[in-house]
């Protein structure tokens, strides 16, 4: 018993390291790779996905390329930690100097595509007053959106009809869709995360 | 509408043709449905699952190197770190060469879910969710539901001890009900939903609190705290993340029934 209880630690601990060295390790690879044409092995560009916006438009993840992309997973019926990532994301937004703004998209990925169709997630947007240019709404199929999570390190179930348990955290891409920093849990410090995303957009300046 | 279903259809269309490779369907077994209590279930408790087919035996190392002959982009030098992290076919000699000590009819382990679900989707199929692989692994030889059993339990926890069983080879452990064998005793399997476990809660400080889904749970969810088992795989599902790889975690691949003529 004793064993089986070690090895549950282990598997903790080496789980949790090893997400630390992936971050490091990405944000290592986004210095050097800005200003390549390639994709980085560690983007998120890789994922062959279409997804459809909050104005009903198909459009292929690639797409988003050459932006700095602020990710969060959610889906609208919520009532509990929902509002509250929405508006760390405002908050996010807020800091994000006017000279860099066009340079960053905030992006809401649906962990609910059943549901939030593209209708849902514009009157999502209008009454959470997220309806300029930056904000993005992202729906896909549950595969893509399974998928998609799994890459973000969101772990999410249903677990009513209506309601989905989930994890909260933000993330932040370089212009070539490599993971850049990620912040965990509800109306944390965003300090590091705004740090990241300015200079990110101060070296796409460059 | 419409374009919703166009995605799914580019979506299972990715990089993948027919076969030669894999368990054929007559080496697949049905699992009848119906319901049942897993674990971490919904609010509701119950959880229903339609039939399915199940492969027999976890994908072996022989399987697992015809796919990589077909597709190069999952060989071990040409795999993107985006879908795996370092170890992936870590004991490989090199792309197309099994470890030297490597049995060909072993089960493949160090893949990623990245890799077994494109292995999985390369043949028409899909690994199992959390749900199905629960409802197949909890016969014994004779009844479809054995975790009332207590030598059930203990048998599962025995295996959990006992050391490199991935160096077995397929089908020398029991078969169940279904048919189906070493869902104990060999491997962890990958599920496709593995990241819908949010039960890491004092590790990660993201889990929704005002759902109830951990706390809660202790009341509705882990509806079988006998089944100490199960909360091992349950953890170990939460504590991984899909570009992990580990020299004891395999998969095998699942088919929806109607998708069989």
């Amino acid at each position: 018993m004793k064993t089986l209880i070690k090895i549950l630690v282990i598997a903790f601990v080496l789980s949790s390291c090893k997400n630390d060295k992936k971050a490091n390790i990405a944000s290592d690879n986004s210095l050097e790779e800005v200003v390549s044409n390639e994709i980085p092995e560690l983007s998120i560009y890789n994922l062959p996905s279409t997804w459809t916006t909050q104005d009903n438009r198909d459009i292929e993840l690639k797409s988003l390329q050459g932006d700095i992309l602020v990710m969060v997973m959610i889906y609208t019926t919520c009532k509990a930690a929902c509002p509250r990532l929405v508006s760390d994301m405002r908050n996010i937004e807020a800091q994000i100097p006017k000279k860099n703004k066009e340079k960053v998209k905030l992006i809401l990925v649906s962990i609910d595509p059943e549901t939030d169709t593209p209708t849902r997630l514009k009157t999502f947007a209008k009454e959470n007053n997220m309806e300029s240019e930056q904000w993005l709404f992202l729906r896909g199929s549950i595969e893509m959106t399974r998928e998609f999570a799994a890459v973000l390190a969101v772990n999410y179930k249903k677990i009513s009809p209506m309601d989905f348990s989930h994890s909260n955290i933000i993330s932040v891409f370089d212009t070539n869709g490599v993971m850049a920093h990620q912040q965990e849990g509800l109306g944390v410090d965003n300090k590091e995360t705004v740090k990241t995303i300015l200079e990110l957009a101060e070296k796409s300046n460059n | 509408m419409v374009s919703f279903f166009r995605l799914i259809l580019v979506f299972l269309v990715i990089g993948c043709s027919n076969t030669v490779f894999g368990q054929s369907e007559s080496e697949m077994v049905l699992v009848n449905g119906g319901d049942f209590i897993p674990l971490y279930g919904t609010d509701s408790a119950t959880v229903v699952v339609r039939d399915f087919k199940m492969d027999i035996y976890p994908v072996t190392n022989s399987d697992y190197l015809a796919f990589v002959k077909k597709y190069p982009k999952w060989r071990k030098s040409k795999i993107i770190r985006l879908f795996s992290d370092e170890s992936y076919l870590g004991r490989w000699e090199d792309d197309l060469t099994l470890g030297a000590d490597f049995l060909p009819n072993s089960p493949v382990t160090s893949v990623s879910w990245f890799a077994a679900k494109a292995y999985c989707e390369c043949q028409g199929k899909r690994l199992p969710t959390v749900d199905e692989w629960e409802f197949a692994a909890m016969a014994d030889e004779n009844i479809p539901d054995a975790r009332i059993l207590k030598g059930y339990n203990q048998k599962i926890l025995t295996w959990y001890e006992a050391p490199r069983t991935f160096k077995n080879t397929i089908g020398s452990t029991f078969k169940n009900y279904w048919g189906i064998h070493d869902l104990h005793g060999l491997v962890w399997e990958w599920t496709l939903d593995f990241n819908s476990v949010l039960i890491s809660g004092e590790s990660r400080k993201d889990v929704d609190k005002d759902s109830n889904l951990f706390c809660g749970s202790a009341a509705v969810g882990a509806s079988d705290l006998m089944n100490y088992a199960a909360f091992m795989r349950y953890a170990f599902r939460g504590s991984i993340k899909a570009n992990y790889t580990g020299r004891n975690l395999g998969f095998r691949c699942v088919k929806d029934v109607e998708d069989f003529h």
